[in-house]
């Protein structure tokens, strides 16, 4: 019995610290005048203690929970530090978001952890049932956090849709599941990957599985056709949640589409493959064209992230070499995100930034985070010596070296496309005079966190072989 | 050598915080002696240069991301050596005649071009194609910034022209360089250009590295970015676009496309000729007809790379008819001399552009006129350099144009008549706006009150126009070193890669 209580706590303690500290940070937000502020620290003392149990697992040793269907591999330890990091940053600039308009709550760092605790379980689990608990997690606490602004229209309506949207992407999700599992026997990854290859390779019932999972994938991802929500959700939203909307899930997905597609369904590539390269060039299209006419900040980061995405999923589609590009290029973008709606949070100050041309003038008003935001944005066109463009680079010779030349010159076509709406946002802060708005002021943890998180893409660039050589690891 | 500028400019980026408004003169000195002193470090490399060997010479190599064999591998030859030269001769004097011209964020403005030094240096000396990629990329982050702050009316438009013209070409750049390093299993340059390739594969590769480099060049038809990129920069970087930006397009020819894919080479040199022959002539004529100074001068220089990509693609015609290698080797050292020399010249135009922008500040050539009465020192050193611009024998425009119709006579008859008629239009409007601008009676009361050159004006044309002298009159020396290299390219590229 204690043994296999033991095998159960090396399989899953990060979560349950995350779990714990859930239960300690509600309890403490109730604790009057200072629940605020306490929950904001024990919050962050959650991060650091589940960093740590995490960090302190062996490094390679792969622990699994009775049954299989949970476990801690390189993987699962590499993308938990990276959200913990990231994660940390959020609240920093959530926290600073918040107080400005005074709607910090407790209930916000919560659900925060909430989410979190969701993407834990997804980026560990190895069977369907895991993965589909995980991903609910993550999504109820989203759905909320949308609303967390309980007067604003927006906010209301961002949050409707995206419960609706995400309700049928779930409800898609769980019947291909269940097809998938009637046609095999099992839930778990490996047992389905076992059950399919080979005699069931292009069996119709795999297939119609596959496709209904793969639009939950799409989903999450906010692949094209499937990115409808992601553009409201973003706008609706208050800025604080659009950022945390647009990182971390993402890094979510990758785990839901990596245990999914390579693990459980790796034996049908080509037929993923073929859906994925359409959802994949359709994304650069539509991400990249329709951000040009965006005249709201979020709305266009949104569409980037769509254009994004879609190098993403070139990465899953090149084959075993792609993957850790894919990866690498989850953890890139994230990065890249996460600033820059950190720098619309410091932009706003009190009020919003969230127009284009709130930028307008910027390096005047605040020279030190235009350069910041001037790294942020040629990082995501891609060019050096920023992180961005290893990203891209590491896709494209995946691509290149799979033999789909021909996606890669797409690609790069349209991130050529995609170059002038991020100049847009340089040519603004620094070519125009712009209104004569008093300096830019922010705390200074919030400073401090986002020069850190801008001059890292700068540091990951000019030395950019540790993190490629980590993604590599993380996927053996 | 490359860091040194970089840090120069952090260095001056940080006093821009300190001192708060920006443009202490502090700063501008620093500016001025990271520069200097880049110079200074760069003697060497000509002085302790081994003119008799075609190999990498200065090598510095280390591993930079050993996943993917990629490295920090620098080293030079005979040409990248005098373009890195080149580079950091002009730079300082871009610095000091934009002294006091630039009024606005003079701090940011010396940081952005020390940036810019040495990013250009690691263009020339990168022998790792994707460093070279990160060097030639991040190149394009400084002057967007320099046309777009202290540009002129219509900046935007230029700078975003500029900077997705040169993207697009090089991001398929990019893709071709990968797919050299997915077949040689590394992206050192030196292992490309022995890497042997189909022709199919060829022809791809060589179009993706024409695009880059013929939007640098810039070639006809991808040249319409350059006249608005020129037109809307500040005097300082009007010099830099021209005397080095547009050289590494041709430096790039040299370096990847013939010794990479020489057959695929062979195959489309009569494109890249036509292309280039219609650039000699055509755009001449269009320079002919222009009212804005900068944009004739930007005009002069497409017609003037003509000849450069002209000489270095006649090689296959020459081999074709004669099977004669020194007419080949003619043709490629007058391409580079030719390169060389414009950076000069056309450098020196820009400047004296500024000069008298600062002073009048407009570029309509009608608003001049007997300026030789008011500012006699300028007007002789602005002849001197039209005539470098014309082709006049004495002056280093004259050698590489010579070089390359000598060699171009070896291929056809009619491609040595077509370039040579490059000689008179050029002629034509260079001397007929030396006519308007400088020569007749002062034209009106701004003219009438401008101002002769001050001294630091002086030192900077003067040191140029020492430049142009001595390659014109004595070549010897630079020829000398190119040669080791130009023999390595001939034989590298007669040899078939299929």
């Amino acid at each position: 019995m204690n043994a296999e209580i033991a095998a159960f706590l090396g399989a899953c303690l990060p979560e349950v610290v995350v779990g714990a500290g859930i239960c300690v940070v509600l309890l403490a937000g109730l604790s009057g005048r200072h629940g605020r502020g306490l929950a904001y620290l024990l919050t962050l003392a959650t991060l650091a203690a589940s960093a740590w149990v995490v960090g302190a697992s062996q490094p390679e040793a792969v622990v699994s929970m009775p049954g299989g269907s949970f476990v801690q591999d390189p993987l699962s330890r590499f993308l938990k530090l990276f959200v913990l990091a990231l994660m940390a940053a959020i609240f920093v600039y959530a926290r600073a978001y918040l107080r400005e308009r005074r709607l910090e709550t407790p209930e916000f760092y919560v659900l925060g952890l909430f989410a979190l605790l969701g993407i834990f379980v997804m980026v560990s689990s190895m069977s369907f049932l895991t993965m589909y608990l995980g991903l609910e997690i993550l999504a109820l606490a989203l759905y909320a956090m949308v609303a967390l602004e309980r007067g604003s229209a927006p906010g209301a309506e961002a949050a409707m849709k995206y419960f609706v949207l995400g309700a049928i992407s779930s409800g898609c999700i769980l019947y291909g599941i269940s097809i998938l599992y009637g046609v095999t026997g099992s839930v778990l990854f490996s047992g389905v990957a076992a059950a399919i290859e080979p005699a069931a390779v292009g069996q119709v019932a795999v297939l119609v599985g596959l496709a209904f999972v793969l639009v939950g994938i799409a989903f999450e991802f906010g692949a094209v056709p499937f990115h409808m929500w992601l553009p409201d959700v973003y706008h609706g939203a208050p800025t604080c949640v659009s950022l945390l909307v647009s990182t971390v899930p993402k890094v979510a997905a990758f785990a839901l589409a990596f245990r999914i597609l390579v693990d459980a369904l790796g034996p049908v590539q080509a037929d993923w493959q073929l859906l994925l390269t359409v959802f994949a060039v359709l994304s650069l299209v539509v991400g990249n064209l329709v951000a040009i006419v965006q005249t709201n900040i979020k709305r266009m980061l949104a569409y980037s992230t769509i254009a994004h995405v879609a190098f993403i999923l070139l990465g899953f589609l090149a084959g075993e070499g792609g993957l850790p590009s894919a990866l690498y290029y989850t953890v890139i973008y994230a990065l890249m995100a996460a600033a820059a709606f950190g720098i619309v949070i410091l932009v706003g100050g009190s009020g919003e930034a969230d127009q284009i041309a709130d930028f307008r003038g910027l390096n005047r008003r605040a020279p030190w985070f235009a350069l910041m935001m001037l790294i942020v944005m040629i990082s995501m066109v891609g060019v050096p010596p920023f992180a961005g463009f290893y990203a891209k680079w590491w896709v494209l010779w995946a691509l290149v070296d799979a033999g789909q030349t021909w996606l890669a010159v797409v690609a790069v076509i349209f991130s050529v496309i995609g170059a002038f709406y991020y100049l847009r946002i340089v040519w603004l802060m620094y070519f125009d005079e712009g209104l004569n708005l008093p300096p830019v002021s922010a705390a200074l943890d919030l400073r401090v966190v986002l020069s850190a998180n801008s001059l890292l893409l700068l540091g990951l660039g000019l030395f950019p072989a540790g993190l490629l050589e980590l993604c590599a690891r993380a996927l053996g | 050598m490359i860091a040194l500028p970089i840090l120069g400019g952090i260095l001056v980026l940080l006093g821009d915080r300190a001192s708060g408004k920006g443009g202490g003169s502090l700063q501008r000195w620093v500016g001025l002696l990271a520069s200097v002193a880049t110079f200074v470090a760069s003697i060497p490399l000509w002085t302790r240069f081994d003119r008799t060997t075609a190999a990498m010479q200065f090598v510095e190599r280390h591993a930079w991301i050993p996943m993917f064999k990629v490295e920090y591998f620098l080293g030079v030859d005979g040409f990248s050596m005098p373009l890195i030269l080149l580079t950091t001769f002009l730079t300082p004097l871009v610095l000091i005649a934009s002294w006091d011209s630039i009024k606005l964020r003079q701090g940011q403005y010396f940081a952005t071009f020390l940036f810019l030094e040495g990013l250009m240096i690691g263009v020339f000396a990168a022998l790792d194609a994707l460093l070279f990629y990160v060097f030639w990329e991040a190149m394009l982050i400084p002057m967007f910034v320099i046309i777009g702050v202290w540009g002129g009316a219509r900046r935007v438009y230029a700078t975003v022209k500029f900077f997705l013209y040169t993207f697009l070409g090089s991001v398929l750049m990019l893709v071709a360089v990968i797919y050299l390093y997915s077949r040689a299993g590394s992206y050192s340059i030196l292992d490309f250009h022995a890497l042997p390739l189909s022709i199919t594969e060829q022809v791809w590769i060589f179009l993706a590295f024409l695009v880059a480099f013929a939007v640098k060049v810039p070639m006809w038809p991808v040249h319409t970015w350059l006249p608005d990129a020129h037109v809307e920069a500040p005097a300082g970087g009007s010099v830099i676009l021209a005397a080095i930006l547009l050289k590494m397009g041709g430096y790039g020819l040299l370096r990847f496309s013939l010794p990479v894919v020489p057959d695929a080479s062979a195959l489309l040199a009569p494109m890249v000729i036509a292309l280039s022959l219609i650039a000699i002539v055509y755009i001449g004529l269009v320079a002919m007809v222009q009212k804005d100074m900068k944009k004739l001068i930007a005009y002069s220089s497409v017609a003037h790379m003509g000849f450069v990509t002209l000489g270095i693609f006649i090689a296959w015609t020459i081999f074709g008819r004669t099977g004669d290698t020194p007419g080949i080797a003619m043709g490629i050292t007058g391409g580079m001399v030719q390169m060389i020399s414009h950076g000069f010249v056309s450098g020196a135009l820009f400047f004296c552009m500024g000069v008298l922008y600062d002073r009048l500040h407009t570029r309509e050539i009608a608003a001049y006129g007997g300026v030789v009465n008011t500012m006699p020192h300028f007007a002789a050193f602005m002849v001197l350099f039209a005539m470098a611009n014309v082709g006049l024998p004495g002056t280093s425009g004259f050698v590489g144009e010579f070089l390359v119709i000598l060699a171009s006579l070896q291929a056809n008859f009619w491609y040595s008549v077509l370039a040579a008629t490059a000689l008179i239009t050029s002629a034509g409007y260079t001397l007929w706006m030396i006519k308007r601008v400088i020569f007749g009676a002062v034209a009106n009361e701004g003219v009438a009150g401008m101002p002769d050159l001050n001294g630091r004006e002086f030192l900077v044309l003067g040191a140029i126009a020492a430049g142009v002298l001595l390659l014109g009159l004595w070549p010897a020396p630079l020829v000398e070193v190119l040669s080791a290299s130009v023999d390595n390219l001939t034989t590298q590229i007669m040899q078939s890669k299929l």
